[in-house]
Protein backbone atom coordinates (compact mmCIF):
# COMPACT_ATOMS: atom_id res chain seq x y z
CA UNK A 1 0.00 0.00 0.00
CA UNK A 2 2.69 2.77 0.81
CA UNK A 3 4.52 1.85 -2.10
CA UNK A 4 1.55 2.30 -4.61
CA UNK A 5 1.01 5.41 -2.49
CA UNK A 6 4.03 6.83 -3.28
CA UNK A 7 4.35 6.18 -6.99
CA UNK A 8 0.67 7.51 -7.06
CA UNK A 9 1.39 10.23 -5.32
CA UNK A 10 4.63 11.39 -6.98
CA UNK A 11 2.92 10.91 -10.32
CA UNK A 12 0.39 13.14 -9.40
CA UNK A 13 2.44 15.62 -7.25
CA UNK A 14 0.22 18.69 -7.14
CA UNK A 15 -2.69 17.90 -8.91
CA UNK A 16 -3.83 15.41 -6.05
CA UNK A 17 -3.63 15.76 -2.93
CA UNK A 18 -2.82 12.21 -0.31
CA UNK A 19 -6.46 12.04 1.15
CA UNK A 20 -8.19 11.45 -2.05
CA UNK A 21 -5.39 8.68 -3.04
CA UNK A 22 -5.83 6.72 0.23
CA UNK A 23 -9.80 7.27 -0.33
CA UNK A 24 -9.61 5.66 -4.06
CA UNK A 25 -7.03 2.95 -2.94
CA UNK A 26 -9.71 2.17 -0.06
CA UNK A 27 -12.46 2.38 -2.61
CA UNK A 28 -10.79 0.07 -4.71
CA UNK A 29 -9.88 -2.69 -2.08
CA UNK A 30 -13.63 -2.31 -1.02
CA UNK A 31 -14.89 -2.85 -4.22
CA UNK A 32 -12.79 -5.80 -4.91
CA UNK A 33 -13.49 -6.76 -1.74
CA UNK A 34 -17.85 -6.49 -2.15
CA UNK A 35 -17.31 -8.34 -6.01
CA UNK A 36 -15.50 -11.38 -4.26
CA UNK A 37 -17.84 -11.70 -1.57
CA UNK A 38 -21.17 -11.58 -3.83
CA UNK A 39 -19.76 -14.43 -6.01
CA UNK A 40 -19.43 -16.30 -3.03
CA UNK A 41 -22.94 -15.84 -1.72
CA UNK A 42 -24.20 -16.16 -5.27
CA UNK A 43 -22.62 -19.88 -5.09
CA UNK A 44 -24.37 -20.27 -2.06
CA UNK A 45 -27.44 -19.56 -2.88
CA UNK A 46 -27.22 -21.16 -5.58
CA UNK A 47 -26.57 -24.32 -3.27
CA UNK A 48 -28.89 -23.97 -1.38
CA UNK A 49 -32.04 -23.42 -3.61
CA UNK A 50 -30.83 -26.82 -5.16
CA UNK A 51 -30.92 -28.49 -1.77
CA UNK A 52 -34.20 -27.11 -0.62
CA UNK A 53 -35.85 -28.13 -4.07
CA UNK A 54 -34.14 -31.39 -3.40
CA UNK A 55 -35.79 -31.65 -0.31
CA UNK A 56 -38.86 -30.31 -0.93
CA UNK A 57 -39.69 -32.77 -4.39
CA UNK A 58 -37.94 -35.75 -1.54
CA UNK A 59 -40.84 -34.96 0.97
CA UNK A 60 -43.27 -36.22 -2.39
CA UNK A 61 -42.01 -38.72 -2.41
CA UNK A 62 -44.05 -41.27 -0.42
CA UNK A 63 -47.45 -39.33 -1.55
CA UNK A 64 -46.68 -39.67 -5.20
CA UNK A 65 -45.57 -43.38 -5.15
CA UNK A 66 -49.05 -44.43 -4.67
CA UNK A 67 -49.30 -43.10 -8.41
CA UNK A 68 -46.55 -44.82 -9.55
CA UNK A 69 -48.59 -47.13 -11.85
CA UNK A 70 -51.53 -45.68 -12.81
CA UNK A 71 -48.83 -42.34 -14.43
CA UNK A 72 -46.58 -45.48 -15.75
CA UNK A 73 -49.75 -46.89 -17.64
CA UNK A 74 -49.90 -43.33 -19.93
CA UNK A 75 -47.01 -44.01 -21.94
CA UNK A 76 -47.22 -43.55 -25.82
CA UNK A 77 -46.94 -47.43 -27.36
CA UNK A 78 -43.21 -46.85 -28.62
CA UNK A 79 -42.16 -47.00 -24.87
CA UNK A 80 -44.40 -49.88 -23.67
CA UNK A 81 -41.85 -52.16 -23.76
CA UNK A 82 -39.37 -49.69 -21.53
CA UNK A 83 -42.28 -49.06 -18.92
CA UNK A 84 -43.34 -53.02 -18.58
CA UNK A 85 -39.95 -53.15 -17.59
CA UNK A 86 -39.35 -50.15 -15.28
CA UNK A 87 -42.81 -51.38 -13.88
CA UNK A 88 -41.30 -54.59 -13.34
CA UNK A 89 -37.83 -53.04 -11.48
CA UNK A 90 -39.94 -50.54 -9.82
CA UNK A 91 -41.91 -53.61 -7.62
CA UNK A 92 -38.80 -55.01 -6.61
CA UNK A 93 -37.23 -51.22 -5.32
CA UNK A 94 -40.14 -49.25 -4.09
CA UNK A 95 -39.19 -49.87 -0.74
CA UNK A 96 -35.16 -49.51 -1.31
CA UNK A 97 -34.84 -47.50 -4.11
CA UNK A 98 -37.50 -44.41 -3.78
CA UNK A 99 -36.30 -43.76 -0.04
CA UNK A 100 -33.13 -43.82 0.15
CA UNK A 101 -31.58 -43.29 -3.57
CA UNK A 102 -27.57 -44.53 -3.50
CA UNK A 103 -25.46 -41.51 -3.66
CA UNK A 104 -23.99 -42.45 -6.60
CA UNK A 105 -27.24 -42.83 -8.55
CA UNK A 106 -28.21 -39.19 -7.27
CA UNK A 107 -24.82 -37.82 -8.66
CA UNK A 108 -25.53 -39.54 -11.82
CA UNK A 109 -28.49 -37.79 -12.38
CA UNK A 110 -27.04 -34.73 -11.33
CA UNK A 111 -24.15 -34.84 -13.98
CA UNK A 112 -27.18 -36.29 -16.48
CA UNK A 113 -28.76 -33.13 -16.15
CA UNK A 114 -25.97 -30.86 -16.36
CA UNK A 115 -24.70 -32.32 -19.67
CA UNK A 116 -28.78 -31.97 -20.70
CA UNK A 117 -28.79 -28.16 -19.77
CA UNK A 118 -25.58 -27.93 -21.67
CA UNK A 119 -26.96 -29.40 -25.14
CA UNK A 120 -30.15 -27.68 -24.44
CA UNK A 121 -28.03 -24.70 -24.46
CA UNK A 122 -25.76 -25.58 -27.65
CA UNK A 123 -22.62 -24.86 -25.66
CA UNK A 124 -20.28 -28.03 -26.75
CA UNK A 125 -17.58 -27.12 -24.00
CA UNK A 126 -19.81 -27.53 -20.87
CA UNK A 127 -21.15 -30.67 -22.56
CA UNK A 128 -18.26 -32.35 -22.91
CA UNK A 129 -16.95 -31.04 -19.47
CA UNK A 130 -20.05 -32.46 -17.74
CA UNK A 131 -19.39 -35.99 -20.28
CA UNK A 132 -16.61 -35.85 -18.55
CA UNK A 133 -17.41 -35.51 -15.50
CA UNK A 134 -20.17 -37.74 -15.79
CA UNK A 135 -17.49 -41.02 -16.67
CA UNK A 136 -15.32 -40.49 -13.80
CA UNK A 137 -18.85 -40.49 -11.27
CA UNK A 138 -19.71 -43.75 -13.05
CA UNK A 139 -16.29 -45.02 -12.56
CA UNK A 140 -16.90 -44.85 -8.70
CA UNK A 141 -20.51 -46.30 -8.66
CA UNK A 142 -20.62 -48.32 -5.86
CA UNK A 143 -23.11 -51.13 -6.70
CA UNK A 144 -22.91 -53.28 -3.86
CA UNK A 145 -25.98 -52.39 -2.09
CA UNK A 146 -28.17 -53.93 -5.44
CA UNK A 147 -29.09 -57.78 -5.47
CA UNK A 148 -26.85 -59.67 -7.94
CA UNK A 149 -29.56 -59.49 -10.41
CA UNK A 150 -29.72 -55.90 -10.68
CA UNK A 151 -25.73 -55.31 -9.92
CA UNK A 152 -25.71 -57.24 -13.55
CA UNK A 153 -27.87 -54.89 -15.19
CA UNK A 154 -26.26 -52.20 -13.15
CA UNK A 155 -22.50 -53.02 -14.59
CA UNK A 156 -24.06 -53.43 -18.63
CA UNK A 157 -25.86 -49.75 -17.89
CA UNK A 158 -22.86 -48.18 -16.23
CA UNK A 159 -20.53 -49.79 -19.39
CA UNK A 160 -22.80 -48.69 -22.22
CA UNK A 161 -22.98 -45.28 -20.49
CA UNK A 162 -19.40 -44.73 -19.77
CA UNK A 163 -18.64 -45.08 -23.12
CA UNK A 164 -21.21 -42.58 -24.41
CA UNK A 165 -19.87 -39.93 -21.87
CA UNK A 166 -16.25 -40.09 -22.98
CA UNK A 167 -17.49 -39.87 -26.58
CA UNK A 168 -19.81 -36.79 -25.58
CA UNK A 169 -16.75 -35.47 -23.77
CA UNK A 170 -14.23 -35.37 -26.91
CA UNK A 171 -17.14 -34.93 -29.57
CA UNK A 172 -18.39 -31.99 -31.79
CA UNK A 173 -22.32 -31.34 -30.69
CA UNK A 174 -23.51 -32.96 -33.04
CA UNK A 175 -22.22 -36.26 -32.18
CA UNK A 176 -22.46 -34.89 -29.14
CA UNK A 177 -26.20 -35.40 -29.47
CA UNK A 178 -26.05 -38.97 -31.04
CA UNK A 179 -24.28 -39.91 -27.94
CA UNK A 180 -26.58 -38.20 -25.71
CA UNK A 181 -29.90 -40.13 -26.91
CA UNK A 182 -28.08 -43.53 -26.10
CA UNK A 183 -27.01 -42.21 -22.87
CA UNK A 184 -30.45 -41.18 -21.95
CA UNK A 185 -31.85 -44.72 -22.59
CA UNK A 186 -29.07 -45.68 -20.62
CA UNK A 187 -29.46 -43.17 -17.73
CA UNK A 188 -33.74 -44.46 -17.80
CA UNK A 189 -32.65 -47.94 -17.33
CA UNK A 190 -30.73 -47.00 -14.41
CA UNK A 191 -33.25 -44.76 -12.96
CA UNK A 192 -35.80 -47.72 -12.89
CA UNK A 193 -33.35 -50.06 -10.73
CA UNK A 194 -31.76 -47.06 -8.64
CA UNK A 195 -35.01 -45.56 -7.92
CA UNK A 196 -35.16 -41.13 -7.70
CA UNK A 197 -35.90 -39.19 -4.58
CA UNK A 198 -36.39 -36.24 -6.95
CA UNK A 199 -39.41 -36.04 -9.63
CA UNK A 200 -38.00 -36.65 -13.18
CA UNK A 201 -39.99 -35.91 -16.60
CA UNK A 202 -39.39 -38.23 -19.16
CA UNK A 203 -39.96 -35.97 -22.19
CA UNK A 204 -40.24 -36.87 -25.78
CA UNK A 205 -39.29 -35.17 -29.25
CA UNK A 206 -40.95 -37.04 -32.42
CA UNK A 207 -38.29 -35.32 -34.61
CA UNK A 208 -34.85 -35.98 -33.82
CA UNK A 209 -33.56 -39.56 -35.40
CA UNK A 210 -37.21 -41.34 -35.47
CA UNK A 211 -38.13 -39.72 -31.90
CA UNK A 212 -35.96 -39.42 -28.97
CA UNK A 213 -36.25 -39.13 -25.10
CA UNK A 214 -34.48 -37.96 -22.21
CA UNK A 215 -34.94 -36.90 -18.67
CA UNK A 216 -35.60 -33.16 -17.09
CA UNK A 217 -35.76 -32.37 -13.52
CA UNK A 218 -38.44 -29.73 -15.14
CA UNK A 219 -41.93 -29.97 -16.28
CA UNK A 220 -41.34 -27.64 -19.21
CA UNK A 221 -39.67 -28.92 -22.36
CA UNK A 222 -36.51 -27.74 -23.10
CA UNK A 223 -35.12 -29.47 -26.01
CA UNK A 224 -31.42 -30.58 -25.72
CA UNK A 225 -31.17 -32.30 -29.27
CA UNK A 226 -32.32 -29.06 -31.19
CA UNK A 227 -31.26 -26.48 -28.56
CA UNK A 228 -32.73 -22.85 -29.08
CA UNK A 229 -33.64 -23.85 -33.20
CA UNK A 230 -36.68 -25.88 -31.44
CA UNK A 231 -36.19 -25.28 -28.00
CA UNK A 232 -40.02 -26.54 -27.18
CA UNK A 233 -40.14 -29.33 -29.57
CA UNK A 234 -41.58 -32.28 -27.60
CA UNK A 235 -43.81 -33.35 -24.75
CA UNK A 236 -43.70 -35.19 -21.29
CA UNK A 237 -43.91 -38.40 -21.34
CA UNK A 238 -43.84 -39.68 -18.37
CA UNK A 239 -43.46 -38.79 -14.29
CA UNK A 240 -40.52 -40.78 -12.85
CA UNK A 241 -40.99 -40.49 -8.95
CA UNK B 1 19.55 -33.96 -43.15
CA UNK B 2 22.20 -36.83 -42.68
CA UNK B 3 20.90 -36.59 -39.07
CA UNK B 4 17.08 -37.41 -40.23
CA UNK B 5 18.75 -40.17 -42.79
CA UNK B 6 19.96 -41.81 -39.52
CA UNK B 7 16.94 -41.08 -37.37
CA UNK B 8 14.97 -42.88 -40.27
CA UNK B 9 16.42 -45.42 -40.64
CA UNK B 10 17.17 -46.40 -37.02
CA UNK B 11 13.16 -46.30 -36.35
CA UNK B 12 13.18 -49.08 -39.21
CA UNK B 13 14.42 -51.56 -36.39
CA UNK B 14 11.62 -50.77 -34.07
CA UNK B 15 9.14 -53.61 -34.13
CA UNK B 16 5.66 -52.91 -33.99
CA UNK B 17 2.71 -55.79 -32.87
CA UNK B 18 1.08 -56.98 -35.72
CA UNK B 19 -2.62 -57.52 -35.61
CA UNK B 20 -2.84 -60.99 -37.78
CA UNK B 21 -4.86 -64.00 -36.26
CA UNK B 22 -5.98 -66.92 -38.59
CA UNK B 23 -8.48 -68.03 -36.15
CA UNK B 24 -12.12 -67.56 -37.40
CA UNK B 25 -14.13 -66.22 -34.42
CA UNK B 26 -17.41 -68.59 -33.30
CA UNK B 27 -18.11 -64.59 -31.71
CA UNK B 28 -17.61 -62.56 -34.95
CA UNK B 29 -20.52 -60.31 -36.22
CA UNK B 30 -20.56 -62.15 -39.71
CA UNK B 31 -21.17 -65.29 -38.63
CA UNK B 32 -22.91 -64.53 -35.30
CA UNK B 33 -25.60 -62.68 -37.64
CA UNK B 34 -25.71 -64.97 -40.27
CA UNK B 35 -25.48 -61.49 -42.59
CA UNK B 36 -25.60 -61.76 -46.12
CA UNK B 37 -22.87 -61.90 -49.11
CA UNK B 38 -23.26 -58.13 -50.21
CA UNK B 39 -22.91 -56.87 -46.23
CA UNK B 40 -19.91 -59.34 -45.63
CA UNK B 41 -18.65 -58.42 -48.29
CA UNK B 42 -18.78 -54.23 -47.40
CA UNK B 43 -17.78 -54.87 -43.90
CA UNK B 44 -14.74 -56.63 -44.92
CA UNK B 45 -13.48 -54.49 -47.26
CA UNK B 46 -14.21 -51.00 -45.63
CA UNK B 47 -14.09 -51.97 -41.87
CA UNK B 48 -12.38 -55.11 -40.70
CA UNK B 49 -9.30 -53.79 -41.21
CA UNK B 50 -9.06 -51.98 -38.35
CA UNK B 51 -12.20 -53.62 -36.44
CA UNK B 52 -11.05 -57.16 -36.23
CA UNK B 53 -8.52 -59.25 -35.43
CA UNK B 54 -6.97 -59.43 -39.08
CA UNK B 55 -5.33 -56.66 -40.72
CA UNK B 56 -4.88 -56.77 -44.68
CA UNK B 57 -1.46 -54.63 -44.61
CA UNK B 58 -0.44 -52.62 -47.01
CA UNK B 59 3.45 -53.51 -47.96
CA UNK B 60 4.53 -49.94 -46.67
CA UNK B 61 3.14 -51.16 -43.61
CA UNK B 62 6.81 -51.97 -43.65
CA UNK B 63 7.88 -48.57 -43.08
CA UNK B 64 8.40 -46.80 -40.28
CA UNK B 65 6.44 -44.28 -39.08
CA UNK B 66 3.91 -45.91 -41.08
CA UNK B 67 3.55 -49.27 -38.72
CA UNK B 68 3.60 -47.28 -35.73
CA UNK B 69 0.42 -45.02 -37.28
CA UNK B 70 -1.28 -48.25 -38.57
CA UNK B 71 -0.59 -49.91 -35.14
CA UNK B 72 -2.35 -46.94 -32.72
CA UNK B 73 -5.04 -46.80 -35.07
CA UNK B 74 -6.29 -50.81 -34.98
CA UNK B 75 -5.74 -50.48 -31.47
CA UNK B 76 -7.77 -47.78 -30.93
CA UNK B 77 -10.62 -49.21 -33.63
CA UNK B 78 -10.71 -52.39 -32.36
CA UNK B 79 -11.08 -50.93 -28.66
CA UNK B 80 -14.22 -48.94 -29.62
CA UNK B 81 -15.87 -52.19 -31.87
CA UNK B 82 -14.16 -55.68 -32.42
CA UNK B 83 -16.62 -57.54 -34.99
CA UNK B 84 -14.70 -60.49 -34.43
CA UNK B 85 -15.89 -60.58 -30.17
CA UNK B 86 -19.29 -59.01 -31.03
CA UNK B 87 -21.32 -61.98 -29.99
CA UNK B 88 -19.32 -61.16 -26.07
CA UNK B 89 -21.59 -58.20 -25.73
CA UNK B 90 -24.76 -58.01 -24.10
CA UNK B 91 -28.10 -56.99 -25.69
CA UNK B 92 -27.76 -53.42 -24.51
CA UNK B 93 -24.33 -53.21 -25.60
CA UNK B 94 -24.99 -54.66 -29.32
CA UNK B 95 -27.91 -52.40 -29.71
CA UNK B 96 -25.93 -49.41 -28.71
CA UNK B 97 -22.88 -50.43 -31.19
CA UNK B 98 -25.37 -50.55 -34.00
CA UNK B 99 -26.63 -47.34 -33.28
CA UNK B 100 -23.34 -45.83 -33.43
CA UNK B 101 -22.09 -47.95 -36.79
CA UNK B 102 -25.26 -46.15 -38.25
CA UNK B 103 -24.21 -42.86 -37.01
CA UNK B 104 -20.96 -43.07 -38.41
CA UNK B 105 -21.54 -44.28 -41.44
CA UNK B 106 -24.33 -41.82 -42.04
CA UNK B 107 -22.02 -39.32 -40.88
CA UNK B 108 -19.06 -40.07 -42.90
CA UNK B 109 -17.16 -40.40 -39.87
CA UNK B 110 -16.31 -43.90 -40.73
CA UNK B 111 -14.05 -45.23 -42.50
CA UNK B 112 -11.57 -43.10 -41.66
CA UNK B 113 -10.40 -40.42 -44.73
CA UNK B 114 -6.82 -41.55 -43.96
CA UNK B 115 -7.61 -44.70 -44.73
CA UNK B 116 -9.46 -44.63 -48.09
CA UNK B 117 -7.32 -41.83 -48.84
CA UNK B 118 -5.03 -45.09 -49.92
CA UNK B 119 -7.70 -47.69 -49.80
CA UNK B 120 -10.32 -46.70 -52.53
CA UNK B 121 -12.01 -49.45 -52.28
CA UNK B 122 -13.13 -48.89 -48.85
CA UNK B 123 -15.39 -46.12 -49.84
CA UNK B 124 -18.84 -46.46 -49.04
CA UNK B 125 -21.11 -45.57 -52.29
CA UNK B 126 -24.20 -44.33 -50.94
CA UNK B 127 -26.18 -47.35 -51.84
CA UNK B 128 -23.56 -49.07 -49.57
CA UNK B 129 -24.19 -46.88 -46.85
CA UNK B 130 -27.99 -47.32 -46.91
CA UNK B 131 -27.25 -51.19 -47.12
CA UNK B 132 -25.32 -51.14 -43.96
CA UNK B 133 -28.02 -48.81 -42.21
CA UNK B 134 -31.14 -51.02 -42.95
CA UNK B 135 -29.32 -54.29 -41.99
CA UNK B 136 -28.05 -52.66 -38.56
CA UNK B 137 -31.29 -51.21 -38.10
CA UNK B 138 -33.11 -54.92 -39.06
CA UNK B 139 -30.72 -56.41 -36.19
CA UNK B 140 -31.54 -53.53 -33.35
CA UNK B 141 -35.48 -54.39 -34.27
CA UNK B 142 -34.31 -58.21 -33.66
CA UNK B 143 -32.95 -57.39 -30.02
CA UNK B 144 -35.67 -55.24 -29.12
Amino acid sequence: MDKQQIIITNLNQNKMKKVRVTTAILAMAFLSLTVMSCRDTKKEEVNDSMNSEMQEEGHQDDSMMDNDNSMMDHNDSIMDHDSSMMNHYNMDNNRMGSNMQNADAKQVVADYMTLKDALVATNKEDAAKAGKKLVSTLNGFNVSSYTSEQQKELKDIIADAKEHAEHIGKSEMDHQREHFKTLSKDIMDLVAITGTETTLYQQFCPMYDGGSAWLSMNKEVKNPYYGSKMLNCGKVQKEIN
Amino acid sequence: MLVLLVAFIAIQFFPTQRNESDIVARTDFLIVNKSPKDISTILRESCYDCHSNNTDYPWYNKIQPVAWFLEDHVKHGKGELNFNTWDELSDRRKKSKLKSITNQVKDDEMPLYSYTLIHRDAILSDSDKNTIENYMNSLMDILE
